[in-house]
């Protein structure tokens, strides 16, 4: 076995910048998700023609193909057809979030469908202007129930982040590799990025998996 | 069509086979390693138990992507020798996803009513002879749309195997790339819509599975999409 | 007040009312009895415009409630239209319905405020009022889990008056209670039908409560008015024999 625990501790400031903005990643691209998500449950619930057909043929496409091939895709055709230059960091955020959308759209979904249909039928009969029918009633009570789905989605999020180093985000495991390059130790750094993926995720998903009992209880 | 949208065409289709043969590879080991891991949870002894729960959380609480790199380039390190890419490829497909298999299978286990447990149990059947026979096939029909899934992001995570140089889709796309300037988007486009493609036939031949095996137990199977589920 | 004519209704192949006709003056008190898929809760729901109806005209307080003129013609109403009918209509639901994600009192402000344009402070007002007359002036700050059955019905009430309807809906509105609330829940739509002079139509299981107060008691059978008459006339002499049959067995359950 070939352990150097000084190699394995030189690495870790660096392997910890990666894990920055790997988490800072996560935490935006999350946001964007969750944002993006909703507003496509709400145009396929909301059946706006055209509109929700074109959103529902996006998730079916987006859900059914490689995240990779879409980071790529977003990387490398949108700056020379828009003019707009992403930063990798960007990119990442853009590629992962609409990517995560998708699958809290079916959250949101299922939420919204669990909303017993004597509320719709309360805020009918009470003439309740529909925009209020949506943010009084049937959201606040949608939302705080799929919170747990969204967690595991985060937590899933969070561990392909890597794949972004297929455009050059400088994220833990990139930093690895670029420790390995340098000492021609890979061991140390591999394995410890491995570990500080377990440190994150484990007690992410302990934690959602308390929110998913309480969620049940209530 | 222009020659070089032509050219793209046909070089991405040439990763066509290695995408296949990963896809099919890590199928095939995720079964096995789903089943074995899955029934294991179950398992009276506390050491299996253990020992699949720590395989299990290992390798869904890591990013498959570190895995892959870990697989690929450490364990050479630390075994002495390198695993060819395509199976190191086919190893982290399996492994990982039959992390997540492992759950689907325990809940389609645990899914099946108590009574048909407690009845195998009255007809002196072996725990072996159990599993075979009443509880699997019953599981079995609950496992396959979450499974659909399953194996559709195992088919997305093919992609990732053009980090360690295996020859599928995406890294012949990534080839290309530097030389076509103005119909990149074709590479991709390709891609996407084969991967679609591929895609499909899985859903229809989980679903066609699905179908036989509801007819066996004499009941009707269930509607399985893509956007209906999701791991 | 209200006026069904020639109503039809199907549920896909299942015809639940056919050429439907009947009248409500203005504060009447009418009951409506009869087996359930005779199609009561039906013509609530269709009043209440949850449903559309399939042919024929509902018309309330003069105004079509269905359709809308365009010129001479009727056409099928728009959710702009039907926001301005339903105004005048109220419903209280068997499920009760209160919004769980409020407390008491919000539950009975939110539409007045949003709906209504009424002010905050008003809506409060008059909803610590309407609480002090169903029996729940302290509960303003509860929640609805906190609550009773009969006391969440109560609520509903008043929830349902505070937007002022012409018209009063109450869809069997003590069948999911437990029978030692139900008197709470009767005694308020007593008062309510002695003190104001709002237009109710009662769907209920409870005939001595529908025989006390009702000014006329509707009978139903698959889709069609069986028998309309004082609840005197129904409930002591009936025409019909499955009128008959249908009290006995509904008196001799309670």
């Amino acid at each position: 076995m070939d352990w150097s625990w000084e190699a394995a501790y030189d690495s870790i400031p660096l392997l910890l910048k990666g894990l920055l903005v790997t988490v800072e990643i996560t935490l935006l691209a999350s946001a964007v998700a969750y944002a993006l998500g909703l507003v496509f449950a709400l145009i396929r619930r909301t059946g706006i023609p055209v509109l929700s057909q074109a959103v529902t043929l996006f998730i079916e496409f987006v859900r059914s193909t490689p995240l990779l091939i879409q980071v790529f895709a977003i990387f490398y055709l949108v700056p020379p057809l828009t003019g707009f230059t992403m930063s990798p960091f960007v990119t990442g955020v853009v590629a992962l979030g609409v990517h995560y959308a998708t699958y809290a759209a079916e959250v949101y979904r299922a939420g919204i469908e669990a909303v017993p249909s004597g509320q719709w039928e309360a805020a009918t009969a009470l003439n309740l202007p529909r925009s209020r029918v949506w943010t009084a009633v049937v959201l606040p009570q949608a939302v705080p129930r799929v919170v747990p789905a969204l967690g595991n989605y985060t937590i899933s999020l969070f561990k392909e982040v890597p794949l972004l180093l297929g455009i050059g985000v400088l994220d833990v495991l990139n930093r690895a590799k670029e420790v390995g390059a340098e000492t021609f130790r890979v061991v140390e750094p591999y394995t410890l990025a491995g570990v500080l993926f377990l440190l994150v995720s484990l007690p992410a998903s302990i934690l959602v998996r308390r929110l998913e009992r309480r969620a049940a209880h209530s | 069509m222009s020659s070089s949208v032509s050219h793209i065409i046909t070089s991405v289709l040439s990763g066509l086979t290695a995408t296949v043969t990963a896809a099919l590879g890590g199928i095939a080991l995720t079964v096995v390693l789903s089943l074995a891991a899955g029934l294991a949870l179950r398992s009276p002894s506390r050491l299996v138990r253990g020992i699949s729960r720590l395989y299990v959380e290992i390798f869904r609480g890591t990013s498959e992507v570190v895995q892959l790199f870990w697989l690929y380039f450490v364990l050479p390190v630390l075994v002495g020798f390198q695993l060819v890419p395509m199976f190191a490829g086919i190893l982290v497909l399996g492994l990982n996803h039959g992390a997540y298999g492992a759950e689907i299978v325990r809940g389609a286990v645990n899914s099946v009513p108590r009574a048909q447990f407690e009845g195998a149990i009255a007809l002196n059947l072996t725990p072996a002879q159990r599993m075979r026979r009443v509880i699997l096939p019953q599981a079995f029909v609950e496992m396959l749309p979450p499974l659909n899934n399953l194996f559709i992001q195992l088919l997305k995570s093919t992609a990732l195997l053009s980090f360690i140089a295996v020859p599928e889709m995406a890294r012949q796309g990534e080839l290309l790339r530097p030389v076509f300037g103005a119909e990149i988007g074709w590479i991709y486009g390709t891609e996407l819509v084969l991967y679609l493609l591929i895609a499909l036939l899985i859903t229809s031949g989980m679903r066609a599975l699905e179908r036989a095996a509801a007819r066996r137990l004499g009941r009707a199977p269930s509607k399985m999409t893509a956007a209906a589920g999701g791991v | 007040m209200i006026r069904f004519s020639q109503v039809a209704k199907s549920y896909g192949d299942h015809v639940v009312l056919r050429d439907l006709d009947f009248t409500v003056a203005p504060g009447e008190f009418v009951s409506l009895i009869g087996p359930s898929g005779s199609g009561k809760t039906t013509i609530l729901r269709l009043l209440m415009t949850l449903e559309k109806v399939d042919g024929g005209t509902i018309e309330v307080c003069g105004d079509y409630l269905s359709h809308k003129k365009r010129g001479e013609k009727l056409v099928p109403a728009d959710e702009k239209y039907l926001r301005q009918a339903r105004k005048r209509i109220g419903m209280v639901f068997q499920q009760f319905n209160l919004f769980p994600n409020m407390n008491v009192l919000r539950n009975i402000t939110e539409a007045p405020i949003h709906s209504l344009g009424v002010t905050r402070d008003e809506a409060e007002a008059r909803a610590v009022e309407l609480l002090e007359m169903v029996g729940l002036a302290d509960k303003k700050d509860a929640h609805p889990t906190q609550l009773s059955g009969g006391q969440q019905q109560r609520v509903a009430i008043a929830r349902a008056l505070a937007m002022r309807p012409d018209v009063l809906l109450l869809d069997e509105v003590t069948s999911a209670l437990d029978p030692e609330l139900v008197a709470d829940v009767l005694r308020v739509l007593r008062e309510i039908a002695a003190s104001t002079d709002i237009t109710i139509l009662c769907v209920t299981h409870e005939m001595q409560f529908a025989r006390d107060v009702s000014d006329r008691v509707m009978m139903f059978d698959q889709g069609q008015v069986l028998e309309d008459a004082t609840p005197d006339k129904l409930f002591n002499d009936p025409d019909h024999d499955r009128t008959r049959r249908f009290l006995k067995a509904v008196i001799d359950r309670a």
